[in-house]
């Protein structure tokens, strides 16, 4: 018999020791994602099939730079949140667990720096 | 009231056993693209570092991309931005606490289906003019 509230015994337990901070940063992100995707779809989506001296034209535009560069960080922050709510419900082992969840984030905030920093280049003049 | 029943709780019947409707169909569609998108935002940062490399290694992802099974890819994943697109913003919706009738849960659910395929059409149109 423990003497500990229901609350006390299980904070830090979830499967990502985290609550309700998940829950908002995906709502927060994704609110932010919806115009940012339509100026991604109005602005870089027709680029693709391109020549290379269009794509580097149109990064010289500040709204197209900046509209794209969070959207990447955005879109790869979301999708970080994502895969570990994901992992969380499917995987099961500890190790594989903390290996996948850690795996998922690094790959995700440098394959996002990495896009942000593509377009930043371009924009800054390459 | 700590420790009362613990282990002895009555456990939700499994996604097997329900009754296939089309709420849950995009719940988890939602889900699949979700984790698919995640093939597409690399290939975007991929042909991104490439346009930021040098116009060789641009033609090189960018003839990538556009090849059969390239467009294929984007293609696929222009549906599953919107699905998501769509199936967040009714998400979002419903953390308001509205849309939970039944009737209100039907339409939306076929709604966004219809509208994912519309707004897909609708852009692949829009990239081919312009």
């Amino acid at each position: 018999m423990s003497y500990k509230t229901d609350m006390g015994r299980v904070i830090g337990l979830g499967s990502a020791k985290e609550g309700s901070h998940d829950w908002w940063i995906s709502r927060v992100t994704s609110v932010a994602l919806i115009p940012l995707m339509l100026c991604f779809l109005w602005k870089v989506a027709p680029l693709i099939g391109g020549t290379h001296a269009e794509v580097l034209a149109a990064f010289q535009s500040p709204f197209t730079a900046i509209t794209t560069i969070l959207f990447i960080m955005i879109s790869f922050i979301h999708l970080a949140g994502g895969l570990q709510e994901v992992i969380v419900d499917y995987v099961h082992g500890k190790a594989t667990l903390v290996v996948l969840l850690v795996s998922t984030k690094l790959l995700c905030w440098g394959i996002g720096f990495a896009g942000a920093f593509a377009v930043a280049k371009m924009a800054f003049g390459a | 009231m700590a420790d009362v029943n613990r282990g002895n709780r009555p456990l939700s019947p499994h996604i097997s056993i329900y009754r296939r409707q089309i709420n849950m169909v995009t719940s988890i569609v939602n889900r699949i693209t979700g984790v698919g998108l995640a093939l597409a935002a690399v290939l975007i940062v991929w042909w991104l570092l490439a346009a930021s490399t040098s116009a060789g290694y641009f033609d090189f992802v960018n003839g990538l991309l556009t090849s059969w099974l390239g467009l294929l890819i984007m293609f696929g994943s222009l549906w599953a931005l919107w699905f998501h697109f769509l199936g967040g913003i009714r998400h979002i919706v419903m953390d308001f606490g509205k849309g939970y009738e039944l009737k209100s849960v039907d339409f939306w659910g076929w709604a966004i289906v219809v509208l994912s395929f519309v707004l897909t059409a609708a852009s692949i149109m829009c990239l081919a003019a312009g």
